[in-house]
């Protein structure tokens, strides 16, 4: 047993349910007790969704614990088939079913005789993997069945493409800055005259999976989700793939290079290092702003860096290495992924946490005392408590971080959204250190506060001890209308029953 | 078929149970705020942490007196003891934040591998000398807010049975009196019961905000009644006395465990009456336990009278409409009944679980409010499915859903108006004072469409979800 307040990354299920819900036209049906289906509350209100989610439970209740769920998950599964109609169906366990141990493979085997639909179950161990490498899995294995049915039918789109292409793999639903990320890395493609294959899992549908080896590469933006769907394609087929996270300016550069070479290895012949140069030097502003005056004041200051692999490791080495910032520890709560990350960022940091116990977090922050940290927003409450500003780069997310203005981290444009993310996180650490400094904007002291300020009424002990229960953005008003209610009513002291009245009257 | 033993005229059907709700360990969230010295533990897997962890937002930030027991392999296949790890959690917490109870709130996975909770605590808690209190508030057999209701059957257990005698005033008769008034002067103590009318003890079960409870206290004081405590109340070393005989009442809908440990457990009695959600049913509550002390209530006709007044310009919006309850969380009886009071109609009310017996007075206002308005009584579909729901929500385009989060977006894209019934929960709603909040909350969609009006943008789905 672990005494814990906070987690990074979600249960497995969560990450089956992400990969699932991206494709068009598939159905995942829980197999949870009632309230496990919280999946389809966080897609509903963070990606304000507007469709259904296409989630749906088999309930495990007391006659599911008595008698096992006999025909209940074949019949849920065939009920929505012939509702829904989907592609494909996943039967997704979680912690409650992987102790009951029931025999989902065999409902699934059964189900799938009756439903049009293909069905899966997802292969997931709730207690060794979470919901990065579930969701990772889960990718491989809808990608594994339909190149296996595709072979099987005869159908499989073997050669490739005639002008260079891409598969995109890992955009998912719920996954930070995902959508934009997307938009920005297929007109990066377009600009370097590569045609978009294919997507997964964000939007596709199962039936365009036979067509993933028509690629000459597979991209993979992100560490936690499509290395492996991107490597079972490459032992397969030959595809190559590309692991570099085009986030930051020599890392995007970096990646476009890997590109040239992948292609130009399979009969390309492109050179895109005039694109490059123009945009570096000319369309991000990224490489003019670590030259500007700005950039130079933020020199040698300290910060902090936690996060998922992909985001922590990316924004280190752009703070350490395009602008000259002192990151004191980069960590990631990607346990699993420790030795990678290590290799990724040791020259950029003086220092590794590879952590998923916030309070740790909270504390290594709290010694360093940097001017600025950029981590998920568990460590942005840290920096409200500590005075501390903090840039939100990584999940765990609220809906503050699904905004819906563009705003990309990766590619090109990406790199200015970084720019301003990380600028405006230290300039206002530095307003607020000069503000001290100088004791405030506006040192003068307030003699009158306006309609609100001292009153001639009387509060009893009792409706004072109520107004201060009363949560505090809204106190005022509460006491303005009550004294308002009161004087028109001729009354000089204020009681319980009067505040009470004046709330029935006016809404105080 | 109509049963002559039911509330004649009320249609009771039971559908999949395939709804969305909260899991019931969501009470900690609230709970916890409310007993001030408690520690709520949650025994369970990352799926529990993580549904706490969204569902409860900012709360988490804020130093929570709650934390997850996160199981691990090791605890599931018994090679580590349940003992000894709940041991050293607690301790941790005993030393970290010193509380007066700590709470364990079992779940699915404590059910499944059958961890004798109810058995370990008596143990631990003469181990290390903090109460233990266990709760079942789990997904396999309960929804959202009977967490609170599984939690408060278990305290109900650790209210004190008799009174302590406070040194000299033994023979005072009542002696929780003499112990509520401890420290006043003589005097102040006979001016103080002199307002009350002679009655037997009257305690009332149900977590609510603490503005809410003096409120409702200050209502049964203008009758005459005194309210001799709360379960809960403000701290664990609280707990109101219970004795043989003593009255109890419900304040909320979804505490029939509660009551049935009330009465069978503690002998206490119990006053059936609708809850005090909206003015007429804080009326009608009012009026029961004044009958069941034998008092004329005073003044309750006027009172109610003014509150409708004081809301008519919510209520002028919401006449003529028509609601649909999708159900989560055991106050849609008595929000239906007070909506059909505004002039509303309903042609569906969902709900988790009915309990018939508890919530009788309530049906039965509900029935009789139906036949006063004149609009046709609701069908009340327990353990309704959510499927059927909406296909049922298409054909009857109702002008205002009350659903969980799930199907609140997906619904208003469909230009079906929603309010998120989980507010319900967190927002003040009970007794005379608060009605308008709960105006606020349901004619904010319709409020939100008089703004948006005329710009033809109610539909913003490309293809109608498949039938």
């Amino acid at each position: 047993m672990k005494l814990a307040y906070w987690m990074y990354a979600g249960p497995a299920h969560i990450g089956t349910l992400r990969v699932a819900t991206s494709f068009k036209n598939v159905h995942a049906i829980m197999h949870a007790p009632i309230g496990d289906d919280y999946f389809n509350v966080m897609r509903s209100m963070l990606e304000r969704e507007r469709d259904f989610t296409p989630v749906t439970t088999s309930v495990v209740d007391r006659h599911v614990l008595a008698r096992g769920s006999q025909e209940k998950v074949v019949d849920n599964i065939t009920r929505k088939d012939s509702e829904e109609h989907p592609d494909l169906i996943v039967l997704t366990p979680t912690c409650t079913s992987s102790i009951l141990q029931e025999d989902l493979q065999n409902f699934v085997e059964r189900a799938s005789i009756e439903a049009q639909a293909d069905v899966l179950l997802a292969d997931v161990n709730h207690y060794r993997v979470n919901e990065l490498q579930a969701s990772d899995r889960t990718l491989e294995q809808i990608v594994h069945y339909y190149i296996d049915k595709a072979r099987k039918q005869g159908n499989l789109a073997e050669s490739k493409t005639e002008q260079p292409s891409v598969n995109i793999i890992g955009i998912s639903t719920l996954g930070f800055h995902n959508q934009h990320d997307c938009t920005e890395l297929k007109r990066l493609m377009a600009d370097l005259g590569i045609t978009v294959n294919t997507v997964i899992p964000e939007g596709a549908s199962v039936h365009e999976l036979k067509n993933l080896p028509k690629a000459w590469f597979n991209l993979v933006p992100y560490r936690e989700i499509g290395l492996m769907a991107a490597r079972y394609l490459e032992q397969e087929f030959g595809t190559p793939y590309i692991d570099i996270t085009p986030m930051g300016v020599v890392e995007t550069a970096r990646c476009i290079r890997r590109i040239q070479e992948v292609i130009n290895a399979q009969g390309g012949e492109v050179d895109y290092e005039d694109f490059i140069n123009e945009q570096t030097l000319h369309v991000s502003q990224a490489a003019w702003f670590s030259r500007s005056i700005d950039c130079q004041n933020l020199t040698g200051k300290k910060a902090v860096v936690f996060g998922d692999s992909t985001h922590a490791a990316a924004m280190t080495k752009i703070l350490a290495r395009e602008m000259g910032i002192h990151v004191v520890w980069a960590g990631t709560y990607c346990k699993y992924d420790a030795e990678w990350f290590k290799e990724q960022v040791s020259e950029y940091c003086d220092e590794l946490l590879i952590t998923d116990d916030h309070t740790q977090i909270a504390d290594a922050i709290a010694r360093v005392e940097p001017s600025a940290i950029f981590g998920t927003q568990m460590e942005r409450h840290v920096g409200k408590r500590l005075n501390i500003p903090c840039g939100v780069i990584a999940a765990p997310i609220h809906i503050q971080n699904f905004p819906i203005g563009y705003k990309p981290f990766l590619g090109y444009e990406g790199t200015n959204q970084l720019v301003d993310l990380i600028y405006n996180s230290f300039t206002l650490g530095m307003e607020d250190h000069l503000l001290e400094i100088f004791g405030g904007h506006d040192t003068k002291e307030v003699i009158t506060k306006g309609i609100s300020a001292g009153s001639d009424l009387g509060w009893n002990k009792e409706a004072q001890a109520e107004l201060n229960k009363v949560p505090g953005f809204v106190r005022g008003k509460v006491k303005r209308n009550t004294e308002k209610f009161a004087r028109e009513r001729g009354l000089n002291e204020i009681t319980l029953e009067v505040m009470y009245a004046a709330k029935e009257a006016v809404g105080a | 078929m109509t049963v002559a033993a039911e509330p004649q005229g009320l249609n009771f059907e039971c559908e999949t149970g395939n709804y969305h709700t909260f899991c019931p360990i969501s009470c900690v969230a609230w709970l916890y705020q409310k007993i001030e010295d408690s520690f709520f533990l949650v025994i369970g897997t990352k799926t529990c942490g993580y549904f706490l962890q969204n569902a409860m937002g900012v709360m988490i930030f804020a130093e929570p007196r709650y934390a997850m027991a996160e199981l691990e392999e090791g605890d599931i296949s018994a090679q580590l003891n349940d003992y000894e790890e709940l041991k050293r959690l607690c301790l941790q917490i005993k030393r970290d934040r010193n509380p007066s109870v700590i709470v364990w709130i079992g779940t699915c996975t404590t059910e499944i591998i059958k961890m004798d909770l109810e058995g370990l605590a008596p143990r631990l808690e003469s181990e290390i000398g903090i109460p233990i209190v266990t709760a079942r508030a789990n997904g396999l057999d309960y929804a959202f807010t009977q967490g609170e209701d599984t939690v408060l059957a278990a305290m109900a257990a650790r209210c004190p049975e008799k009174a302590p005698m406070v040194e000299g005033e033994k023979k005072e008769k009542n002696a929780i009196a003499s112990l509520l008034n401890f420290g006043k002067k003589k005097e102040d103590i006979a001016t103080e019961e002199s307002e009350y009318v002679k009655h037997p003890p009257l305690v009332l079960f149900g977590s609510l905000p603490d503005p809410v409870v003096t409120n409702l206290t200050l209502e049964l004081k203008k009758q005459g009644i005194k309210v001799s405590g709360w379960l809960p109340s403000k701290r664990y070393t609280e707990l109101p006395v219970l004795e043989e005989g003593y009255y109890v009442s419900g304040v909320n809908p979804f505490l029939s465990r509660t009551a049935t440990t009330l009465m069978r457990r503690r002998k206490c009695k119990l006053i059936g009456a609708p809850f005090p959600i909206g003015p007429d049913g804080t009326r009608a509550w009012i009026e029961k336990i004044c009958s069941v002390f034998n008092i004329e209530p005073k003044g309750l006709d006027e009172r109610e009278a003014q509150i409708w007044a004081s809301v008519e310009d919510y209520v002028k919006l919401l006449r003529g409409k028509s609601v649909f309850l999708m159900g989560d969380n055991l106050l849609e009886i008595s929000l239906a009944r007070f909506l059909i009071r505004c002039g509303m109609t309903c042609p569906e009310i969902g709900i988790p679980y009915m309990d018939k017996r508890y919530q009788a007075a309530e049906l039965a206002l509900l029935e009789k409010t139906c036949h006063e308005m004149g609009v046709p009584t609701p069908r009340i579909v327990e353990k309704p499915d959510n499927y059927n729901q909406i296909q049922r929500i298409h054909e009857l385009h109702p002008d205002l859903v009350i659903t969980g989060m799930a199907h609140a977006n997906p619904l208003e894209a469909r230009g079906i108006n929603t309010k998120w019934s989980v507010e319900f929960t967190f927002a003040q709603i009970h007794g005379f004072t608060n009605t308008r909040d709960i105006l606020e909350l349901v004619t904010r969609p319709l409020r939100r469409n008089n703004n948006l009006k005329d710009l033809g943008w109610d539909k913003l789905v490309k293809e109608e979800a498949k039938v």
